[in-house]
């Protein structure tokens, strides 16, 4: 059981460090091949925005309507947690369960139907 | 039990035996086998990738009536890797003014999920690296993480498109993962696990795209969603904004994101296979025809149906055209979700109804 983890440690520690040494490799290699085709320019550096050049800051304030979505996402995110657990033992519960799983996402789904009707859906 | 051993399984049954000895205790021996089997599966997202960008370009191609990449190596399969080699040399520039250290991360961490993900898809009976009883969820919790280094490129590359992209990439995903989510609890109640290969062995009498037609094409909608693919590839839509948080990457950070595409378009369509297609098993079919297919190893039919999902996915690619950002939205949300919502009642109800009709 604990195991199991340990491989998925073994996983994510890989993962991390496998990108790392692939960009290694290439910067290695980089050094070789620039010295055939190295290119200078006043516009190389620049930030690309289809050849116009870039006016003001990037970093500003941003639209709400993607914090709208983001707060809907959240309920439904933990409501799904819920839900696992209850689908895997829902053949043994019985009855009950199935009820008051139902009164659950009854509320929910009146939740929804709120922010519908308010239009926290739109994209404005 | 399949009556005769899959070669994959004598391998690593010998490889076992091999290391018993030389390393004594069993538990080290255990880890050791982790370690070969996240060998194989870098093996097989790294071949993986150059096989399906071959394919993606041959099916484009064919598509478009047109030959597609035919010069490099027979039927251009070489294409790819000579591709790669261009990239793995290419310059890599940062552009001024990015956000150093962030935009440096954002692909190096893009691979953690990717690659995390894959530790427990089975891909045959006992070929599965790590069987965690909570596989399925584990899945979900894995590759919902994506987002993240798509915003980190997004915000950090000092640039309007990339910015747009990443902020489009968090609602996308976000979106569509609820309905993702939903659509797979119906399976779960069927089987009553969350364990992969529980989930594959339910499936040996029917396949679940049958029972759950309704939570598949939710899932495959939302996965394509997912995966940034076309028609919801708003997120690096090339012709309105370059191509999103990517835009500012070059040479081998370009192509990480490349690859994690990739890997995660395998990841989708191998979870697919596995939920819903019933994935190692053969086809149903009578009992003479699956005695005369059984010498066929099940990782066979597991990587037939993962590419006949990808191909899918590729069709998808050149059949519809793009979202627009509030369509994809209200589609998620007022479409999806509801649908998924009521697939879940409907699976419940259903349950019960097939309880009392055979009268349990």
């Amino acid at each position: 059981m604990l195991k199991d983890y340990l491989g998925i440690g073994i996983f994510l520690a890989v993962g991390l460090v496998m990108p790392l040494i692939i960009l290694a490799v290439s910067a290695l290699l980089q050094k070789i091949s620039i010295r055939y085709a190295k290119t200078e320019g006043p516009a190389k550096y620049e930030t690309y925005e289809c050849g116009i050049e870039t006016k003001g800051d990037t970093w500003v304030q941003f639209k709400t309507s993607y914090f709208l979505y983001a707060l809907v996402f959240v309920v439904f995110d933990v409501e799904a947690i819920f839900l696992f657990p209850w689908a895997v033992t829902f053949q043994e519960l019985g009855t009950p369960a199935f009820i008051k799983m139902f009164i659950f996402i009854t509320i929910l789904v009146v939740g929804f139907w709120h922010a519908w009707k308010e239009g926290a859906l739109e994209w404005k | 039990m399949n009556t005769n051993q899959d070669i994959l399984l004598t391998i690593a049954a010998t490889l076992r035996s091999f290391l018993d000895p030389l390393l004594g205790n069993p538990d080290v021996v255990d880890v050791t086998m982790y370690g070969v089997a996240l060998a194989a599966i870098l093996g097989i997202i790294f071949g993986n990738a150059v096989i399906l960008v071959w394919a993606e370009r041959k099916v484009a191609g064919y598509m478009q009536s047109r030959p597609g990449p035919n010069r490099v190596g027979p039927i251009g399969l070489l294409q790819t890797v000579a591709d790669t080699i261009k990239l793995i040399t290419k310059e890599d520039i940062r552009p001024k003014g990015v956000d150093r250290w962030v935009w440096f991360l954002a692909p190096v961490v893009l691979f953690v999920p990717t690659l995390a993900a894959y530790a427990v898809f089975p891909f045959s009976e006992g070929l599965i690296a790590v069987d965690l009883n909570i596989g399925l969820f584990y899945f979900l919790a894995v590759a919902s993480t994506v987002t993240i280094p798509f915003l980190m490129a997004g915000w950090s590359s000092n640039n309007k498109y990339s910015l747009i992209g990443g902020m489009r990439s968090v609602a996308q995903m976000v979106s569509y993962e609820i309905p993702l989510v939903f659509s797979l609890i119906g399976v779960v109640m069927l089987v009553g696990s969350l364990k992969m290969s529980s989930i594959v062995e339910a499936q040996s009498g029917i396949w679940f795209i049958f029972l759950q037609p309704v939570a598949f094409l939710i899932y495959v909608i939302a996965a394509t969603a997912e995966t940034n693919r076309t028609p919801f590839d708003l997120v690096e839509g090339e012709s309105e904004i370059v191509a999103g948080p990517m835009t500012e990457y070059s040479g081998m950070k370009w192509s990480l994101f490349f690859l994690a595409e990739y890997a995660n378009l395998f990841a989708v369509s191998a979870i697919a296979t596995t939920v819903f297609l019933g994935g190692w098993q053969p086809p149903p079919m009578p009992a003479v025809m699956r005695d005369a297919v059984a010498f066929i190893p099940g990782w066979i039919w597991f990587a037939a149906k993962t590419y006949f999902m990808i191909f899918l996915f590729m069709w998808f690619r050149w059949t519809f055209p793009r979202f627009r950002v509030d369509q994809l939205m209200s589609f998620g949300w007022k479409v999806l979700l509801p649908l998924a919502l009521a697939n879940i009642l409907v699976t419940g109800v259903g349950i019960y109804a097939y309880r009392i009709a055979i009268g349990g």
